[in-house]
């Protein structure tokens, strides 16, 4: 008993909005069973002419790309060779391994056969972006779990593990940009498909490409999102300096990416692009205010190196994408003649889901050392009863 | 994606619509066959009072009523709605495990024991076909089987043997030259085109009509197989993975090499500083 009383302790000690959370996240599981004990008919407005909804558009299309931060800044960190920047890495590991794992929740709850999700493995398709994104998926979150064992191994001293880790973290590091560079881009490959369903403004061969690249930009916005965040309201060590030298990245990502939006639509795309007034509007906002203005802002030296401003900029970046991974899964291949809102259970598990991920962010930054990590103060060296292996070339 | 193969003897429905009485037998003898049971039905279901309302789980093919007016007099167009079969289909090339098959006889084919409920192909088929078990807690998807069983032991369709007027069934190549005969035979009888001989690639149904195909509620589809627009994508994955794996490891290898040659080149200047200094002193 006394175990679980120490549990219950420890629980009453969080702050209030923690333990709110964890009422949200407990409500949005209760609300998710409803799915199978009562189908996916009555709990949600979907139907056969809009049979993919919220949790497709939001919990798998929109929330991979938010959590591509982590094999960006890998690959920043340790191909760039750009090391000071290594202490933003753990943060954005974690958010990876906690997003992916909650892109499989998402996509378990949404499947009409959950327990039959093993068959991707069974029977391959290789004509399927599903089948692509589905082994990606499971392979990439693999890898964020070995990359996520570096800061548990280093609370619990396992010096060995800490040590095996530490080589690893660079093949893991080109393993995850390769991974995630597959199937960013392949959850555009998706609407290729839906060729006369998906709005002239995002119907376009390129749609990988763009999916990609966009991804990069959201996922370094969502660590300069959280870096802030974490430093405004949790206490964390602030890590403006590095967050400067992150954005001057954005400007270079977020041009690349608005060329090859114009160059797409205006070489690849055909009309008409502006018959239905609701598209145009929420193509002019994810454009104009998701991706331009965050582009001249990141631009300016006045805003990378302001706390707020850059904050605010990198808060753009993620709202342009949300939007546009809306517009072409959810608002662009909408029948105009049969609109479809989510219902409140609907609502309420992405509600919870999202909460959910952000909960396990703060317990974990709160037992395991994510921030404290600055990799020159660790020891890596091994206990000297292993000492065979002391003299072991290290891989850092 | 194009396959090589030969779909010019795979089993396919030449539907008349010019012949159609709208007697919706079809309609039954799919439901018999198929043991799927009937739908609540509202009298008004909107144009041309056709029952049930719509393709559903339940319902495999519906004929679709179309009143317009001809010389004054007021007339009835149909449209039997029922699954393209694809020659190279859209649902087959989405499905993640596979679960449609465009089988060598000519029905697309659908293995349910395999289906994990994704509904891709609802997503990616351009005729609306795949239907799915909204009711359940563990759906699957429904849709017209081409009768696979019965062609198998040489039986016909089920909608095609009960037919009166309408529905051919026969090798593709023979399905198509009739239908062009037909459309010489009789120009004022039909428009001059026929659907499926290249919509979404072609299909094994192919349609005459008397009116527009888009009055009769028909989707205008490209004329490109559909799996090659995904396919002109994902073949780009496998040299898409080589390249950024390769790629990173030699950018990592480069700039760490670099690092390690500027590192070595500091300590030897160390040293060289160290033993200068050493050798001032003596």
């Amino acid at each position: 008993m006394s175990a679980l009383r120490k549990v219950v302790d420890e629980i009453r000690s969080y702050h209030w909005f923690v333990n709110t959370m964890i009422v949200v996240v407990v409500i949005g599981a209760v609300a998710s069973m409803v799915r199978f004990v009562y189908g996916l008919g009555v709990t949600t407005n979907l139907n056969d002419t809009y049979p993919w909804g919220l949790w497709i558009s939001f919990d798998v299309v929109t929330a991979v790309p938010l959590a591509a931060g982590a094999f960006t800044l890998g690959a920043i960190v340790h191909c760039f060779n750009i090391k000071q920047l290594e202490p933003l890495v753990r943060p954005s590991i974690v958010t990876g391994f906690l997003g992916y794992s909650l892109v499989s929740v998402g996509l378990l709850l949404d499947l009409g056969q959950p327990q039959r999700a093993w068959h991707v493995l069974r029977y391959w398709n290789v004509h399927s972006p599903m089948f692509e994104v589905s082994m990606c998926i499971m392979l990439y979150t693999t890898v964020l779990f070995l990359e996520f064992l570096s800061p548990v191994a280093e609370k619990f001293g396992w010096n060995l593990s800490l040590r095996l880790l530490r080589w690893l973290e660079m093949p893991l590091a080109i393993a995850a940009a390769a991974i995630s560079t597959l199937h960013q881009s392949s959850l555009g490959t998706f609407f290729l498909i839906a060729v006369d369903k998906l709005h002239n403004l995002w119907y376009t061969p390129l749609l990988p490409l763009l999916f990609w690249a966009s991804a990069i930009c959201s996922g370094i916005c969502i660590i300069i999102l959280e870096a802030t965040a974490c430093h405004k309201w949790m206490g964390e060590p602030n890590e403006g300096d590095l967050l400067r030298t992150l954005s001057k990245i954005l400007p270079w990502t977020l041009g690349a990416y608005l060329a090859l939006r114009v160059y797409s639509l205006v070489f690849f795309s055909q009309g008409p692009f502006f018959n239905r007034p609701w598209l145009t509007l929420s193509f002019l906002l994810e454009v104009g205010v998701g991706f331009l203005l965050p582009f001249v802002m990141f631009c300016m030296k006045s805003v990378r190196e302001h706390d707020g401003r850059r904050g605010l900029a990198a808060g753009l970046v993620v709202f342009g994408l949300v939007l546009n991974r809306f517009n072409v899964s959810m608002f662009g291949m909408m029948d105009p003649l049969n609109p479809y809102f989510p219902t409140v259970i609907e609502s309420l598990v992405t509600v919870s889901i999202i909460t959910a991920h952000i909960l396990f962010f703060v317990l974990i930054a709160k037992y395991f050392p994510i921030f404290e990590h600055h990799p020159e103060t660790v020891d890596y060296s091994l206990p000297s009863r292993a000492g065979k292996l002391k003299g072991a070339p290290s891989g850092s | 994606m194009s396959t090589n193969r030969d779909f010019s003897r795979d089993g396919t429905f030449l539907i008349d619509l010019t012949k159609c009485t709208g007697c919706r037998a079809c309609q039954v003898a799919c439901k018999q066959w198929n043991q799927l049971p009937a739908e609540q039905t509202v009298f008004f279901s909107g144009e041309g009072y056709g029952n049930p309302p719509a393709m559903s789980e339940y319902t495999f093919t519906r004929i679709k009523f179309r009143d317009y007016q001809k010389n004054g007099q007021n007339e009835f167009a149909f449209y039997k709605e029922m699954c393209m079969h694809c020659n190279e289909p859209a649902c087959a090339s989405v499905c993640p495990v596979g679960a449609f098959e465009k089988t060598d006889l000519g029905p697309v084919f659908y293995k349910e024991d395999r289906c994990i409920g994704c509904r891709f192909c609802m997503i990616a088929c351009p005729f609306g076909v795949p239907k799915y078990e909204w009711s359940k807690a563990l759906p699957l998807v429904k849709k017209c089987t081409g009768c696979y069983e019965r062609i198998r032991e040489g039986l016909a369709p089920a909608c095609a043997t009960t037919c009166p007027t309408a529905i051919t069934y026969g090798p593709r190549d023979e399905m198509v030259e009739l239908g062009k005969a037909r459309l010489l035979k009789n120009p004022e009888r039909y428009v001059q085109k026929a659907y499926g001989y290249t919509e979404a690639g072609g299909t094994s149904v192919i349609y005459l009509t008397a009116l527009p195909f888009d009055e009769l509620g028909f989707k205008q589809v490209t004329k490109r197989a559909l799996p090659d627009y995904t396919w002109d994508a994902l073949r780009l994955v496998p040299g898409i993975f080589i390249a950024a794996g390769g790629g990173l490891s030699a950018l990592a290898w480069i700039t760490h090499r670099r690092e390690r040659l500027r590192q070595e080149l500091e300590k030897e200047r160390a040293a060289l500083a160290a033993e200068e200094a050493k050798e001032d002193q003596e």
